[in-house]
């Protein structure tokens, strides 16, 4: 192994995806612009136009077509990517089935952007949330150096386990906002990320084969099953692949939750992605105060991590969780998998749902105080003084 | 079964077969003689990629596959976004695509999933001219799923969703032409084609693989189920449907029209002699027949003036 020097880059979240993707050596790109995505795809471009890159780049007319052209070149036998957010997430639904059904390990960056109307361009979860059953695995990004770090690692986690990945990033808080990303070598990142080697091809012309046929009642519940069976057998190949991430370039990924200080907290706050810098700051600050509080930042949110989940419920007598995301009729979709991860072992912290930042409402340090005094006041007292708190609404 | 030579040198199609016998397509099916054509015109170094329709059931429930070619199912609307991944990967693998000894993707996919919900996937497809061949195989109705009009479907057809009636309530809009819609995005080669003549459709698969660049075809393929017709009469009623100018065979090439009627001097039959052998067309009145035939008289013209001019 050569020896790991990083190339630092002062680069935004969507430029820090279109570097990997370079790094990862994709083949086919097929992608519809979508702001706040559009970035990605137009460094891809760029990187084509200067011969940086050997890409086959297919403009498509729709994210849908986007899907569908990823998930022919997938099957076809190419690392192939595309890139979106919200609505166009949402128009690409129905193929997300069809990737993770016909077990492609398509590696997708969805810019968490709020769905209209009303009309928003900001940051929100619910896009990439509301896909949590189409089967694709999702890992959420804090920084642009995770959105480099995990669009790379979503490969070799994908073409392990042959599922899907969505790497999710937030919408202009990392999308447009540039910061210093630790860059990888080519010939290191060839080490890491061999080129793909696929179970089956449609090329092998002598040996035909036929992907996603019908299957009759005798039959799709075991397909059904291998899926379910390759999310929770993708649990240890990430950790693996997170690890020698680690070993290799100095960044560890082996835990699906990063934990902050959660042995010595009353309470942790935990939620999903670039919300999770503000608190892990927040965390520091009101730990000098004198607060016990920790995070439990959630990397993976398919398959959920719940046994990390549970070894943390049952060192702590709280959790706040923070949603940027709501499923309406119900509460928080963290809050609400996490309840439900918990339900049945022997774990009782206090869990109150806080839902923060929707449609790109600043989510700041003193909110995250506010909420820490909130939580202190309701362990000291035993007291839930409700379960989901809208915490920033208007009075 | 090894055929005897002097019996292969009379054959006038490929001896070689790529879609077995066993399949599950309604008796007298046009799609299913179709699909065996393209197969043995393409070969086994062939990707097809079948959209929801009929074929996706023809084609056999796993584990059993009636295509001895590689074969990608698909959803409905995705047909020409599936065949530009697969062209754009070949190309990326490094593999020759179309042309002689190329891989040939094909797109196979019903009158619904090509003149409706996959309308904007094929424009994408053309448009954007990946090398490919997109066949749609015209049964003029969602066959599949019992028979409901299509924007294919014609003028006085009977279908379940368009059922006649008491307040004659049949399908009063005359048969969008999917292939002019093709046209207009100037592609290399488009054509329409017929199973009743499976000489010419060879001929012009043959075509579509050699000229670069993407390739239509629009294969008339009765459907003895959904039209009402009897099942030994679908290739007489295919074959009318060219006499009658209701389906006028020809090519458009490099910007030119060609009619390629296996008889172009002869003047159409009258459309009756389509409309008589099915059922569908039963409810039609007289009002009916004379505003269908008004349809085929003037598109038979404009198609005639295109090949005069454009020819």
């Amino acid at each position: 192994m050569a020896e790991y020097k990083p190339i630092r880059k002062v680069v935004s979240g969507n430029y820090a995806a279109a570097y990997a993707v370079k790094h990862a050596r994709v083949q086919v790109v097929a992608a519809y612009p979508i702001t706040p995505q559009t970035s990605i795809i137009e460094k891809i471009a760029e990187f084509i136009a200067n011969g940086e890159a050997d890409i086959q780049y297919v403009p498509v007319e729709s994210e849908h077509s986007a899907m569908a052209a990823t998930i022919g070149a997938s099957a076809t036998g190419a690392r192939a990517f595309t890139a979106t957010a919200a609505q166009g997430l949402a128009l690409m639904h129905e193929m997300l089935h069809w990737a993770s059904g016909a077990r492609l390990p398509i590696v997708m960056v969805d810019v968490n952007r709020a769905m209209a109307p009303p009309w928003s361009v900001w940051d929100d979860q619910t896009d990439s949330l509301a896909q949590r059953d189409t089967g694709w695995m999702q890992f959420y990004a804090e920084n642009n150096q995770e959105v480099y770090d995990g669009v790379l690692m979503a490969f070799k986690v994908a073409e392990t386990v042959n599922v899907p990945i969505m790497v999710v990033e937030s919408a202009f808080i990392l999308s447009h906002t540039y910061d210093v990303v630790e860059m990888i070598p080519q010939e290191l990142v060839d080490e890491f990320l061999p080129p793909r080697k696929p179970l089956y091809t449609l090329t092998d012309f002598d040996n035909p084969i036929s992907v996603g046929a019908l299957a009759t009642p005798a039959d799709y519940y075991e397909f059904r099953y291998k899926l379910a069976k390759a999310h929770e057998d993708a649990k240890k190949i990430i950790k693996e692949v997170g690890r020698e991430f680690g070993e290799r370039f100095g960044r560890d990924y082996s835990d699906m939750i990063e934990k902050g200080h959660v042995d010595d907290a009353d309470f942790v706050f935990m939620g999903l992605g670039s919300l999770m810098g503000t608190v892990k700051e927040a965390v520091d600050l009101l730990r000098s105060e004198g607060y016990r509080v920790g995070y439990a930042k959630v990397r993976w949110f398919r398959p959920f991590p719940r046994e990390e989940l549970l070894e943390i419920a049952e060192k702590v007598k709280g959790i706040a969780v923070l949603d940027r995301n709501f499923s309406f009729g119900q509460e928080g979709i963290l809050f609400n998998e996490a309840k439900g991860a918990l339900y049945g072992t022997g774990a009782r912290p206090i869990m109150k749902n806080y839902i923060v930042g929707l449609g790109g409402r600043d989510f700041t340090v003193r909110d995250v105080r506010a909420i820490a005094e909130n939580m202190k006041a309701i362990i000291e007292s035993g007291k839930l003084d409700r379960e989901v708190e809208w915490f920033h609404l208007k009075r | 079964m090894e055929i005897p030579e002097s019996v292969k040198k009379r054959l006038t199609l490929p001896a070689e077969e790529h879609f077995y016998a066993g399949h599950t397509a309604c008796q007298g099916c046009g799609a299913s003689l179709g699909l065996r054509y393209v197969l043995k015109a393409y070969g086994r170094k062939t990707i097809v990629v079948i959209p929801a329709c009929c074929s996706t059931i023809i084609a056999g429930a796993w584990p059993y596959n009636t295509l001895d070619a590689n074969l990608f199912h698909t959803a409905f609307e995705t047909t020409g976004a599936v065949m530009s991944g697969i062209e754009a990967a070949l190309k990326a693998m490094g593999y020759k695509v179309k042309g002689e000894d190329g891989v040939m993707v094909v797109g196979w996919a019903g009158d619904g999933g090509t003149a409706d919900i996959g309308l904007q996937a094929l424009s994408g497809f053309l448009e954007r001219g990946h090398d490919a061949v997109y066949i749609m195989y015209d049964n003029e109705a969602y066959m599949n799923t019992g028979i409901q009009r299509s924007g294919s479907t014609p003028y006085g057809a009977w279908t379940t969703n368009t059922p006649g009636g008491k307040r004659h309530f049949l399908e009063k809009r005359h048969k969008k032409k999917v292939i002019d819609i093709v046209i207009a995005h100037e592609v290399p080669y488009a054509a329409t084609a017929s199973v009743a003549y499976p000489e010419d459709f060879i001929k012009k698969l043959r075509k579509a693989k050699e000229i670069p660049g993407p390739s239509f075809i629009q294969l008339f393929s009765p459907c003895p189920t959904g039209w009402r017709s009897p099942t030994d009469k679908s290739i007489e009623i295919a074959r009318l449907a060219v006499q009658t100018a209701y389906f006028p065979l020809f090519e458009y090439e490099n910007g030119k029209y060609r009619i390629n009627m296996p008889s172009t001097r002869r003047e159409p039959k009258p459309i009756e002699e389509f409309l008589k052998l099915q059922g569908r067309f039963k409810y039609m009145t007289r009002e009916d027949v004379e505003i269908l035939q008004r349809w085929v008289n003037h598109e038979w013209e404009k198609l005639k003036k295109l090949a005069e001019v454009f020819g």
